[in-house]
């Protein structure tokens, strides 16, 4: 009988948890009189906002709190749209699958643990939402997920953001071609990591030709015969093809980012956003003239051989040849200073404060497919909102809320020291070192075969 | 006929001279005298002088001042307002050592043994390592360049981002890198148990002992000897003198109990002359570093605390921390993985946003690492008689986006070039363009 009780409590208790998931929190709340950076519409004096219900509703002079509703006072401080990551891997315990050349069947939505420290951290640094990308073991990599850092929630499916487009991680170059070589397997050279996409994309289009055409005489009365076997590998790449998912690729040099333009060509695929694109200066006319995007570090080079011929001038050439560009972190403490990292182009290449203010906010919203919803201070969008002390991109600005969906999720003078939700029993270790924290290319994590043999052969 | 010969060989030679791209690596600095006039003069030790003039002669600042006087013949560089700093000072790199990431024939820092204090990171240092232009051309004109790897992996050593060969780059200071035994983890690829890492720790503090305690014997056995009674012993010949006290010890130490267990090793074997590096949890225990008078270099400052329970920011208000504490703070940058040592003055920034006293951070990357290394008599400040090591920028040398204009080093004028400002004049507006011609 007690038994039996427990049961029913256990099974209303997941009830009741399960018509939570997926749930988005919103909220409301007034930010009064303060200096809104819109990005996309000036920047507007000693003015209002308010967002109701998660979405912005208001911007204007003396707007009235609705009743029951929090209210900030932003006298003195910056008001600016919550900042966007276009490459990360924080809230995420996978990074790479990598057992395979091309692996589009897996899907870092799978692998969100709300959990992770980096995600409060973000959040700490003006940051409201990324792009959780698969790593870049392998030429096709995962399918990734556009996330919300809505700290807090116990729901890692509350973490997606709701109706963001489909995207995928390709990745060129040495990540890649070291990992074929470290699995005697195809790519081991540039040459190969061609070779491994057009194949793939081949495939994937006689494959759809196939169900096409079982498609079309199943219709025929009559018909008799067995479908093709169906394979999620195959109808990832199709749905690549068919323009249902962003292609966003990991790559370096310049000889490999025009590979690329010219391979998504011809194979009609229209929406790309390169990743890192360390040397995509040298090539710039040829990504602006394919429309397709770039996604930068501010500076990082000599880290790998395809980085050493880079310029923090990057994103500067990239923005001046007409490329829609963004900074981004690839690590959970850059994705904490991403103003800082965007000011860099101010000083490497003479940015407006708008231009770079555009590359951690709309422009990354471009290249998710998400810049009808976040990117920019207006009615109608997202109610997700970064609050400084001083200007974003000075050097003493300092985030003081952070805002998601209506909701305050970041309070420098609210929060506690210890915000974790959750404590790890297998860290028993006193502490972990992360060092500098941006030392590594973050995008091979997990891939800790290939690191050992790197770190022996440094030894 | 032959005259008309030789002079068009002339002819030909001089265009050939004069088009010549003489600067296979860097175009040529240029020495002599020179007065930067009109200036906000930021002297760190002396204050803030404006519309001062600051005179180079071969090397050596000789004038500083509002009331000074151009020397005849001088070069003269009109500063139109703008801002004289003392050449920055990044007190923990791999400068010259490392070309590039993740190759071993581009990287010197790592030799093989644990106790190996005899490699010298100054012979390693390549003079036209890509990154010194790099570094420089951003205000930073003075690095210590360190060996990596194991307990004792080798003599750091203090180079001016300027010169021909190690030894015309070698600014005064030379220490041993002791990389204090450690009970964290080194990162996500470190995979050992706690067992292991408690382990590993205990042995090397008992490796560290039982050198230290060698090195102290045949400190004495040299000494009662006159060097006679010794025989090649390179590691030992390597330590005597941090045993002496005529060379710092660099202990390098994050966590909590390392720099407890640090702060005891260093008091009971009466090491003499010592300055703690990393320090990332210096926080936790200023109050005894501080009492135990031990000088630090910190840094990254811009970077996640070590462990889940911190505040986030508790690595950006590290630094502020033990200054307030008492404790003698100098900054590195810490960038050596993504070769941004001139990133340095942003982390003295993001000290400052964080809660260090603005001045305090200033001299954390310029005059308190010259005292920690026992230069401060030549380098850290805008001061007659010391080394001409300054710069002249636009505004808060703090700032993301200030702009420095050129620097000196060692009296030299440096070219404001680096391969990666010639890679944007090359291809900010590429030619051809998208099509051939």
């Amino acid at each position: 009988m007690k038994i039996m009780k427990n049961i029913t409590i256990l099974i209303a208790a997941i009830c009741i948890s399960a018509s939570g998931f997926g749930q988005v929190e919103k909220g409301t709340v007034l930010i009064k009189n303060g200096t809104v950076l819109t990005v996309t519409k000036g920047t507007l004096a000693n003015t209002d906002v308010l967002i109701k219900d998660g979405k912005i509703s208001q911007i204007g002079k003396s707007i009235a709190l609705p009743q029951g509703a929090k209210e900030i006072d932003a006298t003195g401080l910056f008001v600016m749209p919550g900042i966007i990551d276009a490459h990360s891997h924080i809230a995420l315990d996978q990074i790479n699958e990598g057992t395979n050349a091309i692996t589009p069947e897996v899907f870092t939505g799978d692998a969100l643990n709300p959990f992770q420290m980096s995600i409060y951290r973000a959040l700490a640094g003006g940051c409201s939402m990324s792009h959780a990308l698969h790593g870049s073991a392998n030429s096709i990599g995962g399918q990734s997920q556009t996330i919300k850092h809505r700290w807090g929630t116990y729901d890692a499916e509350a973490l997606k953001m709701e109706g963001a487009p489909r995207t995928i991680k390709f990745a060129l170059g040495e990540n890649p071609t070291g990992h074929g070589r470290r699995d005697g397997v195809q790519p081991q050279t540039r040459m190969g990591v061609e070779f491994v996409i057009r194949k793939a994309f081949s495939e994937a289009r006689e494959y759809d030709a196939k169900w096409e055409a079982y498609n079309k005489a199943k219709a025929v009365k009559g018909f008799r015969g067995a479908p093709p076997t169906y394979s999620l590998r195959l109808q990832t790449l199709v749905d690549i093809l068919k323009g249902n998912i962003i292609l966003h690729c990991h790559s370096y040099r310049a000889d490999e980012i025009q590979m690329l333009l010219k391979v998504t060509r011809d194979f009609g695929i229209k929406r790309v956003v390169f990743q890192h694109t360390n040397e995509g200066f040298k090539v710039a006319p040829e990504i602006a003239a394919a429309g397709a995007m770039a996604s930068v570090f501010a500076d990082w080079w000599q880290y790998k051989l395809e980085v050493y011929w880079s310029t923090p001038y990057n994103a500067a050439i990239l923005v001046r040849n007409g490329v829609v560009t963004s900074i981004n972190s690839d690590s959970p403490d850059l994705i904490r200073h991403l103003y800082h990292e965007a000011g860099k182009t101010q000083k490497y290449g003479g940015l407006s404060d708008d231009e770079t203010l555009s590359l951690i906010t709309i422009n990354p919203a471009r290249q998710l497919g998400v810049e009808a919803r976040v990117g920019s201070i207006e009615t109608g969008k997202d109610g997700d909102i970064a609050i400084f002390k001083n200007h974003p991109l000075s050097i003493y600005g300092v985030p003081q809320y952070t805002i998601v969906d209506g909701i305050v999720r970041f309070d420098r003078e609210k929060d506690a020291a210890d915000m974790r939700i959750m404590v790890d029993p297998r860290q028993t270790v006193d502490a972990t070192l992360y060092e500098t924290g941006h030392a590594h290319d973050f995008c091979m994590q997990d891939t800790a075969g290939l690191f050992e043999s790197m770190e022996n052969e440094n030894k | 006929m032959k005259k008309i010969q030789l002079i068009y060989g002339v002819i030909v030679a001089a265009f050939c001279l004069a088009t010549m791209n003489l600067s296979a690596q860097s175009p040529k600095g240029k020495t002599g005298v020179f007065a930067l006039t009109n200036a906000t003069v930021e002297t760190i030790t002396k204050g803030t002088i404006a519309n001062g003039t600051v005179v180079i002669t071969n090397g050596k600042i000789t004038a500083v001042g509002t009331n000074v006087q151009v020397p005849a013949g001088a070069e003269v560089i009109n500063c139109n307002g703008m801002k004289i700093y003392p050449g920055m000072i990044d007190a923990g790199t791999k400068v010259g050592l490392l070309e590039v990431g993740q190759i071993p024939q581009g990287s010197d820092e790592r030799e093989s043994g644990e106790i190996i204090p005899q490699m010298k990171a100054l012979s390693a240092v390549n003079p036209n390592a890509t990154v010194i232009p790099v570094t420089r051309i951003s205000g930073v004109t003075t690095v210590v360049t360190m060996p990596e790897g194991g307990l004792l992996p080798g003599t750091a050593a203090l180079i001016n981002l300027h010169g021909y060969t190690p030894d015309q780059m070698y600014a005064g200071f030379e220490g041993v890198v002791l990389n204090f035994p450690n009970t964290g983890r080194r990162g996500f690829g470190d995979r050992r148990t706690e067992d292991e890492l408690k382990k590993a720790s205990e042995k090397a503090l008992a490796q560290l002992n039982d050198v230290w305690e060698k090195a102290t014997q045949y400190h004495k056995l040299d000494s009662a000897t006159s060097g006679k009674g010794v025989g090649y012993y390179p590691e030992m010949q390597a330590l005597v003198p941090v045993i002496r006290g005529e060379r710092a010890l660099m202990v390098e130490v994050d966590l909590q109990k390392d720099i407890q267990a640090a702060l005891k090793w260093v008091k009971e074997k009466r090491v003499k002359k010592v300055v703690f590096t990393g320090v990332s949890e210096g926080w936790r225990e200023a109050e005894s570093i501080a009492k135990a008078g031990i000088p630090v270099i910190t840094g990254p400052v811009i970077a996640i605390p070590n462990r889940d329970y911190d505040r986030y920011d508790a690595r950006y208000s590290n630094a502020g921390m033990m200054a307030k504490a008492g404790v003698k703070v100098a900054i590195r940058s810490g960038e050596e993985g993504n070769g941004n040592y001139r990133n340095l003055p942003y982390h003295a920034g993001f000290a400052t946003a964080y809660g260090m006293n603005r001045e305090e951070a200033l001299k954390a990357i310029t005059i308190t690492p010259a005292e920690i290394l026992g230069v401060s008599a030549q380098y850290g400040s805008i001061e007659v008689g010391k080394v001409a090591n300054l710069f002249v920028c636009d505004g808060d040398i703090f700032e993301t986006k200030t702009q420095v204009s050129q620097v000196f080093i060692d009296g030299w004028k440096i070219p404001m070039q680096s391969r990666q400002t010639l890679l944007y004049d090359e291809f900010l507006k590429r030619e051809p363009g998208l099509s051939k011609h």
